[in-house]
């Protein structure tokens, strides 16, 4: 058993609404999507019309830039509407189900009969290969590369996540099954990250083919890039793949049945959700399909597909996202509070800062909403940001590089190691109200675009 | 209230009647009212901490050095005078009436400077200014003449700051720069013993002050602890070390007193809102220069004696931990303390001619933090570049 990797520092944000573990209903497909914003950088090539016809697994469509990456449907039925936004940018492909769902057949095989190519075109032809994300940038994984090793956090520290024991209790066979595909694709094997609190009691810790590591702490040790950065961190030239867990047990399932199934568990959580718990839904489904949860009444919630620090605001009417088993509901807080930062109590509001006395009541969770509680400012505070990082890189002059556009510098600064998720927590203390997260994705562009 | 904001906002909106008010208007709004402005990329939640809040504590640790500051300003003028009839209120009074003018010329020139800035770039107000202009009048004589302290802020918050592109850009601290301004431009006004005791200066020029009794008390010297650094001559002048911790001695207005200063630094502490680090390792620092000093002869005072005189507590306490002008990295905080407190203490056993060194100890050595940043910096990712050559 590998020794446990202890993380100081990081924080688990107080927020209601966990999901009690029970499934309250199976979502029937009505209107589902495909979102190439799903995925960064991708430059989607359409491959259907409107009013087309299509299977669970008929490809929707393909990355421009490799065609053999495709992306398909979750549904059978009919594509009623292609939705762009600006500058014709393509946003959606709606698909409205057939009351009877039909999958296109990509054959059961036994994994430990195929060789890597033969996995890499499955996967392709499927529309799963997008589960696989290469470090550094965090993009679909190109299909020609061979990584240094595959990894997968088996936990999730993020706020109000799904648990993995439960959301996957009945996927064991088909994670086991996907970790057996991808370790053909890597020679430095596929490495599992679990959590000291429960790696012995869980389910998971039964898979076998794996190299486990063990971590200790608060978020974001469930972060498969904070694992990487202690167990093997990206250099520069080196490329790694990662997959959640979710999406390996749709890899496994394709190969145990031969089918494109992205069906899920998923947790709907958040202080907007009533009786927050769990639903039998699939990646791409409509937050109208959820409406119980906040009583058919969606002014004044918003809707993240993904937990609070790194989802996505997807509407009332948005989808789930391709990766996501968590949608959260919360407040949008646009109200005025009078002397909001003068009062000596906010008993309502949760801070990290002991300029508030929050501290006193560490078991306490928030309601909390979206209001920005202040104006953006430049940085000031220096000690804030590293304390919610446990990785070996300096956050403020990584950001700074990145908003100079310094490509040496963000290099230097060890840009190759985290994605947007990673400083999510960063962005959440940050007392300027600095927009991390999207400055560091634009870092991240431009080290693209200057490194092709 | 929110009414009466809401119905005259849309005036100073782009467009509106009144639309260059914009900063203005805002400032005086979010003074007011949290924005209800909400996330809309990246994290949808935030903390409910702002820089608001931050510089309201730090104005809050600020509070006891002030309140003893204008106590003691009548306490010296008492002094100066032999005003023995002068009860607890007299003192306060007189206090009040030299510092509260500093405040208002700090704050309205300063404040004034701040807002035609936001104003011009199109920026939010920042709030920054309001520690800045709570420290000034505790680093001045509070005998300085009036137009010389607007002529320093003035001069601290366009070249200190503005220029830079406002706080959290500015190198050097901006309630010091005023401070070294005056200094080195008003050096008649601002030097020699008379100018630490309220009142005095007038009393000198015009031979008549606001309550000035019989005149000044036999004996009367007004110098600081700093101006006779050893044991005889403390002794001569009557100043014993508890005098010094307690603050009733002639000095800056807030800077005096090392128990107000400590009920500050441990609400800075506590709160996380200045860096323990830099406060420990500047006091380490001076303590160290003091005891070598003291070693080689250079001075015979013991080297605890270092950290009540003066402006050294103050300066460590609210002016070397500016989040702002200090180093970034942790590793760089310790470096940056010890050599504040070094220098201050180098500055005041080798330079006679200008006793205290705090101020040109933190001036040095905010040019200096981001040479150190970049050691550090360029440190770690060397180490961290071997690390993952050998992973």
């Amino acid at each position: 058993m590998s020794n446990i990797i202890e993380l100081k520092r990081g924080l688990n944000i107080p927020i209601a609404g966990a999901a009690a573990q029970k499934v309250k209903k199976v979502v029937i497909p009505d209107v589902a999507a495909v979102k190439p914003t799903d995925f960064r950088g991708l430059i989607p090539k359409l491959l259907v019309r409107e009013g087309d016809t299509v299977l669970a697994g008929s490809p929707v469509f393909a990355d421009k830039v490799t065609p053999d990456i495709l992306f398909t449907s979750p549904v059978s039925g009919t594509v009623s509407e292609i939705v762009r936004g600006e500058k014709r940018k393509l946003l959606e492909i709606r698909i409205k189900a057939d009351k009877e769902q039909k999958s296109e057949d990509f054959g059961a095989e036994k994994v430990a009969s195929l060789d890597e190519t033969a996995i890499k075109e499955k996967l392709l032809k499927s529309g799963l290969w997008p589960a696989i994300i290469q470090r550094p940038y965090g993009i679909i994984a190109k299909p020609s590369d061979r990584p240094k090793a595959i990894f997968i956090s088996a936990f999730s520290t993020a706020p109000l996540s799904a648990n993995p024991e439960f959301a996957l209790r009945d996927e064991l066979e088909n994670i086991q099954t996907g970790i057996n595909a991808l370790a053909k694709l890597t020679k430095g094997g596929v490495h599992v990250s679990f959590s000291s609190s429960n790696y012995s009691g869980t389910p998971l810790h039964k898979l076998e083919n794996i190299t486990t590591h063990i971590f200790s702490g608060k978020h974001p040790a469930g972060n498969v890039g904070v694992q990487i950065s202690h167990i093997s961190p990206v250099a520069k030239g080196d490329i790694i793949w990662t997959v959640s867990l979710t999406m390996a047990a749709a890899i496994g399932k394709l190969f145990n049945t031969g089918k494109y199934d992205v069906s899920r568990l998923v947790a709907v959580t958040g202080p907007k959700a009533s009786d927050p718990s769990y639903v039998k839904g699939f990646a791409g489904m409509c937050m109208k399909d959820i409406a119980e949860y906040y009583g058919n009444a969606p002014e004044g919630i918003r809707f993240i597909s993904g937990d609070v620090l790194t989802g996505t605001n997807v509407g009332a009417e948005g989808f789930l996202g391709f990766f996501d088993n968590q949608v959260t509901l919360i407040k949008e807080g646009n109200e005025h509070e009078l002397f909001g930062w003068a009062k000596p109590f906010r008993t309502k509001l949760f801070s990290t800062s002991h300029t508030y006395f929050s501290w006193l009541t560490p078991k306490k969770q928030y309601e909390m909403d979206t209001n920005l509680h202040g104006g953006p400012r430049a940085f000031v505070m220096s000690d804030v940001y590293s304390k919610v990082l446990p990785m070996d890189i300096f956050p403020v002059y990584l950001i700074k590089a990145c908003m100079t556009g310094d490509i040496d510098k963000m290099e230097k600064f060890g840009i190759y190691e985290v994605i947007e998720e990673d400083l999510a927590l960063c962005e959440y203390v940050c007392p300027s109200k600095i927009e991390i997260q999207s400055i560091l994705s634009g870092g991240i562009d431009l080290m693209m675009k200057e490194m092709a | 209230m929110r009414k009466f904001i809401d119905k005259i906002k849309p005036a100073f909106e782009k467009g509106g009647k009144l639309g260059f008010l914009h900063s203005t208007f805002d400032a005086f709004e979010s003074f007011l009212y949290v924005p209800d402005t909400v996330t809309k990329k990246g994290s949808h939640v935030r903390d409910c901490v702002d820089l608001k809040r931050i510089m309201i504590i730090m104005v809050l640790a600020l509070v006891p050095a002030m309140l003893f500051g204008i106590w003691n300003t009548g306490y010296q003028h008492k002094l100066a005078f032999g005003l023995d009839d002068w009860g607890f209120w007299n003192v306060v009074w007189y206090g009040l009436v030299k510092v509260i003018p500093l405040y208002l010329v700090s704050y309205i020139v300063g404040l004034g400077i701040e807002f035609i800035s936001a104003q011009i770039r199109g920026h939010e107000v920042n709030e920054g200014y309001l520690v800045s202009g709570m420290l000034i009048p505790l680093i001045v004589p509070a005998d300085v003449p009036l137009w010389t302290l607007a002529l320093a802020v003035a001069f601290a918050v366009i070249l200190g700051k503005e220029v830079f592109g406002g706080t959290g850009m500015n190198i050097w601290n901006p309630a010091l720069l005023a401070r070294a301004f005056l200094f080195f431009s008003y050096p008649s006004k601002m030097s020699g013993d008379t100018i630490w005791t309220p009142g005095v200066t007038r009393y000198l020029a015009e031979g008549k002050a606001y309550a000035c009794g019989n005149g000044l008390v036999d004996g009367f010297s007004g110098a600081t602890p700093l101006a006779h650094p050893s044991v005889e001559g403390l002794q001569n002048a009557g100043t014993s070390l508890w005098d010094m911790i307690a603050g009733v001695i002639p000095g800056c207005v807030g800077e005096t007193s090392v128990i107000a200063i400590l009920i500050g630094a441990v609400i800075l502490i506590w709160t996380g809102v200045a860096s323990w680090k830099i406060m420990l390792s500047s006091v380490i620092g001076g303590l160290a220069m003091g005891y070598l000093g003291f070693a080689v002869g250079a001075t015979d005072l013991p080297g605890y004696w270092q950290l009540v005189m003066g402006g050294f507590l103050f300066g460590t306490v609210f002016m070397a931990t500016d989040p702002v002008t200090s180093a970034q990295t942790e590793t760089g905080k310790w470096i940056y303390g010890f050599l504040v407190g070094a220098l201050a203490v180098t500055v005041r056993m080798f330079n006679p001619g200008y006793p205290e060194g705090m101020m040109l100890a933190i001036l040095l050595m905010n040019t200096f933090a981001p040479l150190i940043d970049h050691y550090v910096v360029n440190g770690a990712i060397s180490r961290r570049a071997g690390k993952i050559k050998t992973a």
